[in-house]
C-alpha cells in the first residue's frame, strides 16, 4: 500500500525525466515528418519551397509526365526504374549479407563463451567507422587503376582493367559492405540462445548436416534472421552514399532522388512525396515481417 | 566435439572471409595515405606529407573544429537527455505507455537518414531558423539520443533496485541516492553511451549536408566536396584519421562495458 502511494507520488517526476527526450524527438523529428507529409500534397514554389495549393501532382509525377505542348499526361518509367532499382539493390545486398552473415554468426555462436564477445566486437568495429570513409575506401579499391585491378593484372588474370566502379555491381557491393555487420548481430543473438544439442538429436535421427541445418537450425531462429534482413534491407533501400559515390550518378536510388529535389532541381513537394513513399515502403516491409512473426 | 554435427565445415573460412571483406578496404586506404607518390597506385615509399598537407589546409582545419564542437556538444546533451529518460523509465515499475515511449526514443534509428535530413531541413526553414552549426547540433542531438540510451538502459536494468531502497531506508534523499548509488554504478553505461553518441555525430554526413549553412561545413562534408576533384592522398590521410578516431572510441566504449560485465 505504502509502495503504491510512493509510486503515485513518483509518477510525475518520472514522466518529467522522460519528457526531454520525447520533446526533442517529437518537436525535431515527428513534427518535421508531418510537415513533409503535408508538403507532399502541395505545389512547388518557383525557387524551392512550396505554394499552399492542394495538389496530387507530386505523386502523379512518379508515373506520368506532362507533355509541354499538348499538356497531356504521358506514362513515364524513369522514376519507376529508380524505385525498382532501389528495391532490387537492397534485396541483392540483403541476400549476400545473409549468405556471409549466417555462417559467420553460427561460427561465433559456437566459439567458447569468453571469446564470443571479442569476435562480435571485431565484426562491429567497421560499422562505427564513418560510412563516407568506408565507401571511399571501397571506391579506392575497385577503381580502374585501383589495387584490385592492378593485382588481377599482376597475376595475369586480366590484360586491361575491368570496369567495376560506377556500375550497378559497385552499388550492390557498397551496400553489402556498408551493412554486413547488421546481419551478423541479431542472428548471433538468436543462435546463442539455440540449444545446439538439438542438432545432435537430429543427427541421431539420421538427419544429414544439410537436413539438420534446413529443418532444425534455420527454422529455430526465424526472429534473428528476420531482424538481420530488416536491418540490412531498410538502410539499403534508403541509401544515399553508396549509389552516389559508387554508382557515379548513373545508378540513382530513392535516397538520391529525394536529396536532388532539395538541392539541384528544387521540387520540394516531389521530394517530400518520394520521402513519404520510401517511408511507406519501409512501413509495409515491417508490417509484412511482423505478420509473419505472429503467424508462427 | 570436432566431429559432432554441430560443427559445420566452412563456417570458419566464411567468418575469416567476412572479416577480410570488412577490414581490407580500411587497411588499404590507410596504407596508401603514407604513399609518397601522388599516383595512388604505385608505392613510392613512406611519407607523412599528406597528413601535413591536410593539417595545413584551412578548410580542413575549420571543418575539424566544427565537427569536434558539434560532436562534443551533441553527444553530451544527448547522453544527459538519454540518462534522464532511462532513469525515469527503469527505476520502478514500467510506466504507462512505456513501450510507446521506448519506440519514440528509437524512432531515429528506424528512419532512413535521408528522410531525417530533408525533414529537418524543411522544419528549420519553416520556423525560419538560420541554417548553420546550431541546426546541425539540434539534428545531431535527436539522432544521438537512441545511441546513448541503449547502453545506459542496459546498464540500469542490471543494477539491483534494492541498493536504492537501502539508501532510502538510511534517509538518503532521492538526489543523494542517485548521486552516490545509481550514478557511480551506471557510469560505465553512461561513458559507453557518450562515446557511441560522439562517434555517431562525428560520422554523420547526410544530415549535416542538408541542414548546414554557408561556412558551417563539417569534416565529412569537406571530404565529400574534395572528392569532386578526385581521390587524392590527402583524402586518404583525413579518412585514416577519422577511422582511427572511430575505432579508438568504439574500442574504449566496448572496454567500459566489458569490464563491468566481468565484475557483475
Amino acid at each position: 500500500m505504502l509502495n503504491k502511494l510512493k509510486q503515485i507520488k513518483e509518477a510525475p517526476i518520472r514522466y518529467g525525466l522522460v519528457s526531454p527526450s520525447l520533446l526533442m524527438i517529437g518537436v525535431f523529428l515527428l513534427i518535421p515528418i508531418s510537415i513533409v507529409f503535408v508538403y507532399s500534397f502541395l505545389q512547388p514554389g518557383t525557387y524551392g519551397g512550396v505554394e499552399w495549393t492542394f495538389s496530387l501532382d507530386a505523386y502523379k509525377q512518379f508515373l506520368f509526365e506532362e507533355d509541354f505542348i499538348t499538356e497531356e499526361l504521358q506514362f513515364t518509367s524513369a522514376y519507376l526504374e529508380i524505385f525498382v532499382r532501389s528495391f532490387s539493390q537492397a534485396a541483392i545486398a540483403t541476400f549476400f549479407c545473409f549468405i556471409i552473415g549466417f555462417p559467420t554468426a553460427y561460427f561465433i555462436a559456437t566459439r567458447p563463451i569468453h571469446t564470443q564477445s571479442l569476435w562480435l566486437f571485431a565484426i562491429t568495429i567497421p560499422y562505427w567507422v564513418n560510412l563516407l570513409v568506408r565507401t571511399i575506401a571501397m571506391l579506392f579499391i575497385i577503381r580502374d587503376q585501383g589495387p584490385l585491378n592492378e593485382f588481377l593484372m599482376y597475376l595475369n588474370f586480366i590484360d586491361t582493367p575491368i570496369k567495376l566502379a560506377y556500375t550497378p555491381f559497385a552499388v550492390s557491393l557498397g551496400l553489402f559492405y556498408s551493412f554486413l555487420p547488421f546481419m551478423v548481430l541479431p542472428i548471433y543473438t538468436a543462435l546463442s540462445r539455440f540449444d545446439m544439442s538439438l542438432l545432435t538429436a537430429a543427427h541421431d535421427l539420421y538427419a544429414s548436416r544439410w537436413a539438420a541445418l534446413r529443418h532444425v537450425l534455420i527454422p529455430s531462429v526465424p526472429h534473428g534472421i528476420y531482424a538481420g534482413c530488416l536491418l540490412v534491407f531498410i538502410p539499403s533501400i534508403g541509401a544515399f552514399i553508396a549509389p552516389d559515390l559508387l554508382g557515379g550518378g548513373k545508378q540513382l536510388m530513392i535516397g538520391n532522388l529525394i536529396a536532388l529535389q532539395f538541392q539541384g532541381s528544387r521540387n520540394w513537394p516531389f521530394g517530400a512525396a518520394a520521402a513519404i513513399i520510401l517511408l511507406s515502403f519501409i512501413l509495409i516491409t515491417l508490417l509484412v515481417f511482423s505478420l509473419r512473426k505472429k503467424g508462427e | 566435439m570436432k566431429n559432432s554435427i554441430s560443427h559445420y565445415p566452412g563456417t570458419k573460412a566464411i567468418t575469416i572471409l567476412c572479416l577480410f571483406i570488412l577490414y581490407t578496404p580500411l587497411i588499404i586506404i590507410s596504407l596508401y595515405s603514407f604513399n609518397s607518390l601522388r599516383s595512388i597506385t604505385t608505392w613510392g615509399g613512406f611519407t607523412f606529407d599528406w597528413y601535413i598537407k591536410a593539417f595545413n589546409n584551412p578548410a580542413i582545419q575549420s571543418a575539424t573544429m566544427n565537427s569536434l564542437l558539434i560532436a562534443v556538444l551533441a553527444s553530451s546533451i544527448a547522453t544527459l537527455i538519454a540518462l534522464a529518460a532511462a532513469m525515469g523509465m527503469l527505476r520502478g515499475a514500467p510506466l504507462k505507455k512505456q513501450k510507446i515511449i521506448v519506440g519514440m526514443i528509437n524512432l531515429p534509428l528506424l528512419l532512413p537518414e535521408i528522410v531525417v535530413a530533408v525533414s529537418s531541413l524543411i522544419f528549420f526553414i519553416a520556423i525560419d531558423m538560420t541554417l548553420g552549426l546550431g541546426t546541425i547540433l539540434i539534428a545531431h542531438i535527436v539522432f544521438c539520443i537512441p545511441f546513448a540510451y541503449l547502453p545506459i538502459s542496459t546498464r540500469l536494468k542490471d543494477i539491483n533496485q534494492s541498493f536504492d531502497e537501502a539508501a532510502y531506508d538510511l534517509y538518503a534523499s532521492r538526489w543523494q541516492s542517485f548521486r552516490h548509488i545509481t550514478l557511480p554504478m551506471a557510469m560505465p553505461g553512461i561513458v559507453s553511451g557518450l562515446m557511441l553518441a560522439f562517434v555517431v555525430s562525428l560520422d554523420d554526413f547526410i544530415v549535416a549536408n542538408m541542414v548546414a549553412g554557408p561556412g558551417s561545413s563539417t569534416l565529412p562534408m569537406t571530404i565529400y566536396s574534395m572528392l569532386r576533384i578526385g581521390l587524392t592522398p590527402e583524402i586518404n590521410a583525413i579518412s585514416t584519421i577519422l577511422l582511427l578516431i572511430s575505432i579508438l572510441f568504439v574500442t574504449a566504449s566496448w572496454w567500459c562495458n566489458r569490464s563491468t560485465q566481468s565484475n557483475s
